[in-house]
This record gives C-alpha cells, structure tokens and sequence, in this order.
C-alpha cells in the first residue's frame, strides 16, 4: 500500500472512531442549524431568514480557539469593503447632536421594536464616547477623543463612515455590527454618527 | 409589606449608587447589589410554587408529586444540579421547564398547548412555570452542580448547544459570544460574564433563576435565554424547545464543580 492510500484509511478511521463518540464539526454547524430553525418563532419583524447566515457570518462563527485563516479573514474585509456605498452629495459629516442621540438609542430591529421608528445604534452600550456620559460598556475600545487625535482629513471622513458603515471591511469578525451593510441605520444617520466622531464641536472632542 | 420594604432598600441603594458612581462603579454596584440581597422577593414565587407542585390539577386531578425530575419519582432536592438530562420515557435530553411540561401533560393531563400558554408571567399574570422552577430550584441551593453527559443524546445537546452560543446571525451579526467570551467586559455599566471560562459560566448559571428589580419577576433561565435571544435581534426562542434545551445543556455543564446558589436578586 502506498503511504497516501495508508493515510486515508488511518484518517478513515479515525473519522470513524470520532463518529461514535461525537459528529464531525460540520455535521454539527448543520444540525446545530437545523435544530433552531424548528426551535424560533417568527415575531414581528423578526423573520426565521435571520437564521440564514452570509459567508461572514458563517466564517465568523467559530469558537476563538479555532483561528480564522488569513485567506478567509482577507476575503471577508475585500467582500464588506466592496460593500460600503458612500453618499451621492459627498457629504460625509452630518449633525453631531443627532449623532448623540443615535448613540444614545438602544432600540430597533428587536421582535418587540416598532419597525417604522428609526433605529439607533447604542454606541455607548460597547464603547465610551463623550466624558459626560459614564454609563458606557468595554466590548469596543474607547472613542473618546476620536477625531482629535485622528483630525478630519477626507481619508480619516471615508474610514470612520465606511468603519460604521461595514466593520468587517476593516477587522474581520469585528463584534460590531454593519450598520449600513445590514441596513440597520439610514444614510443620514451613519453622518451624523460620524459627527459625533469627528466634528471639532462635539462632546467627544472636548 | 415586604414589597414596600424592598422598595425603600431598593431606592436607599439607588441613591448610594447615584451619589458615588462616577469614582468606582463597579464597586458600588457590589454594594447596591448585597442592599438587595438582604431580603429576595424570590421567596413569594417558591410558597407558590411548592403549592402548585402538591395541588391537584388538570382533568386527570393529579398533582406533580409523582414527577420525576432524574432523580426518582417526587424527589426534588438536588434534581436541578443535575439538569439537563436525558430521560429515556420521553427519549429526549430536556431542562427543568421541558420536563415539568411533560408532567402536566403526562400525569395531569394537560394539552401541550394549554399547558405552555404562559411561559413567562406579566404582573397579576403569574407563569406557574416561574413559580414551580423557584421552589425546584431553591431545593438544590448548596448543591454542586453535576450535568452527566454521560447518555449520547446529552452529547449530542452539549456539542449543538456550543454551536448555538458561537452562531452569528440575524441584522446585526450578534451571538451569544459577542457578548459573553471575553473576560471583564461590561455592556453599559452591566458586567458581562465571560461563559467560555469556568468562573464565568459558573457564576452566571447558578445564580438562575433569580428575582429582577427592574421587572418585579421571578425569571428562569428559558427566560433568560430568550431575552437575550431577542436583544440579538433573532426571531423568538420557543419555549422549552430542543435549541433552548441545548444552549441550557451547554451553560449548565460549563458551570459543573460550582455550588448552586439561586432563585438569586439581580437588578
């Protein structure tokens, strides 16, 4: 027997023995699928589609053990870059206060969220913002100072809109959502959200 | 009475961590926390709960007392250390709220459908659910959680219910992992336990189900689970179905060698 078919039935085996005790990772990610899709309820606005995962998504799933491949990282930020849609105007900075306010907001896209009331982008629940505001979680790095240690150059404008725009354009996996991408916050919003980063006015940059 | 005592040590402790937030949150918030341990509202639910486990119920007039729990027809004390567990009468791995399901319909008769009607209660509008598993689970306090896994089928739920706590999904990406797999971290001013390690899953499981400030319910760990489930944007868990089964089968047995210490007080 050549060494290459010896390996075949030795792994052969092995998947076997592996078999009884527990299924193969993939086997697993299927039935593990298959199992929620009959264990949710649609809700409101909250459909069983949400269960239907993109390719980021998919490659994103994994325990932090198992670490993502370069190629999968590379090919899931060129995909979420391409992605981004910048606005027609050009305008990339909006109102700063509205900005705080979507900041603020935690509410939207919930199976108990009203659909046509706007979403916000609860920033603060993951990151700390403005000083004034001491109610803010760590699951992101702070972004107090954001545009004052960055400035407000045209490429520092297109990272921070297109960074909240698709995360995952810049980090693969990034924890934060792709507020734009998933069409969780307006055109108009993402500006203002940008303000708030990076308008010399506010609170975040004083 | 005791409500309105809890209400006054509740904004006692509200002003305390009002006053001094902005130097130590944290540590005034294990100081709000232990104002509220001191007397757990959990209580009213397990009086109620013992009572409904002993009242004769349902058109076969039966009480739950001959349900068994993993440990023997009627035995209760120390049963929920052990849950989830598979169950060869029903051939199916299945938490405390999924079994007690099964009693009502098996012993008492109920209809699956009438039986679940009210997972989660609401005000006047009381969960039996929520009280039966206060009671059940205030008889395995000081007990060391113990999840076997032991049977394939529990193997099997443990291997999916992983799966589950890692899978992204739904508008805004979200799995139980972007919140819950690093250590130290908070959501808001809420700290978040990291449930990948033992401390952290150990910590969080055995301090569910647990009485909430802020709704004024006795919640159970279904609830949990599909609380969290809605604030990741996915559509709504069923109740006591196999997903809710094996994320619990999961959690529970992360959290083995820890000292079972609920119904507990959370904000």
């Amino acid at each position: 027997m050549k060494p290459t078919n010896l390996t075949a039935v030795l792994a052969g085996i092995a998947a076997i023995a592996a078999g009884c005790a527990s299924m193969s990772d993939q086997e697993a990610s299927q039935k593990a699928l298959q199992l929620m899709k009959a264990s949710f309820n649609e809700r409101g606005q909250a459909k069983l589609e949400r269960l239907d995962q993109d390719e980021t998504q998919k490659l994103c799933s994994k325990p932090p053990a198992q670490e993502l491949a370069k190629e999968a990282a590379a090919r899931i930020e060129k995909q979420n870059l391409a992605s981004i849609r910048y606005p027609a105007d050009g305008k990339l900075i909006g109102d700063w206060k509205s900005g705080e306010r979507i900041a603020q907001n935690g509410q939207g896209m919930q199976f108990n969220d009203d659909p046509k009331r706007p979403s916000g982008a609860n920033c603060y629940a993951c990151h700390q913002l403005s000083k004034a505001e001491i109610s803010y979680g760590t699951i992101g790095p702070s972004l107090y100072n954001f545009g004052k240690l960055r400035g407000t150059s045209e490429p520092i404008q297109r990272y921070t809109y297109g960074k909240v725009y698709n995360s995952q354009a810049f980090t693969a996996c990034s924890n934060m959502p792709r507020f734009g991408h998933n069409g969780i916050l307006t055109e108009q919003q993402i500006k203002d959200v940008t303000a708030l980063l990076l308008d010399p006015d506010s609170p975040v940059n004083k | 009475m005791m409500r309105r005592t809890m209400a006054a040590a509740v904004l006692a402790a509200g002003a305390v961590l009002g006053a001094a937030a902005q130097s130590n949150p944290e540590a005034e918030i294990a100081k709000y926390r232990e104002a509220l341990a001191a007397g757990n509202p959990a209580e009213l639910w397990e009086a109620r709960g013992e009572a409904l486990w002993k009242q004769k119920r349902g058109p076969k007039a039966a009480s739950l007392e001959a349900c068994d729990l993993g440990k023997g027809a009627g035995v209760v004390n120390g049963a929920y250390a052990e849950l989830p567990r598979y169950f060869a009468d029903a051939d199916r791995v299945m938490d405390l709220e999924t079994r007690l399901v099964h009693c009502m319909v098996a012993l008492q008769g109920l209809r699956f459908e009438d039986a679940t009607k009210r997972p989660f209660g609401a005000g006047t509008n009381r969960s039996d659910f929520e009280s039966l598993a206060a009671w059940i689970t205030a008889e395995s306090r000081g007990v060391t959680m113990n999840v076997a896994l032991s049977h394939p089928k529990e193997r099997e739920a443990y291997q999916l219910g992983e799966k589950m706590f890692y899978f992204r999904g739904g508008p805004h990406d979200f799995a139980c992992a972007t919140c819950h797999a690093e250590n130290s971290k908070r959501i808001r001013l809420q700290d978040l336990p990291n449930l990948t390690e033992k401390a952290g899953a150990q910590l969080a499981y055995t301090t569910w189900p647990a009485y909430r400030v802020s709704q004024g319910e006795l919640r159970t760990f279904q609830w949990r689970l599909n609380d969290c489930y809605r604030q990741q944007r996915f559509p709504d868990l069923k109740f006591a179905s196999d997903a809710s089964i094996a994320l619990t089968a999961f959690l529970a047995r992360n959290a083995n060698g820890a000292t079972f210490n609920a119904p507990a007080i959370k904000r």
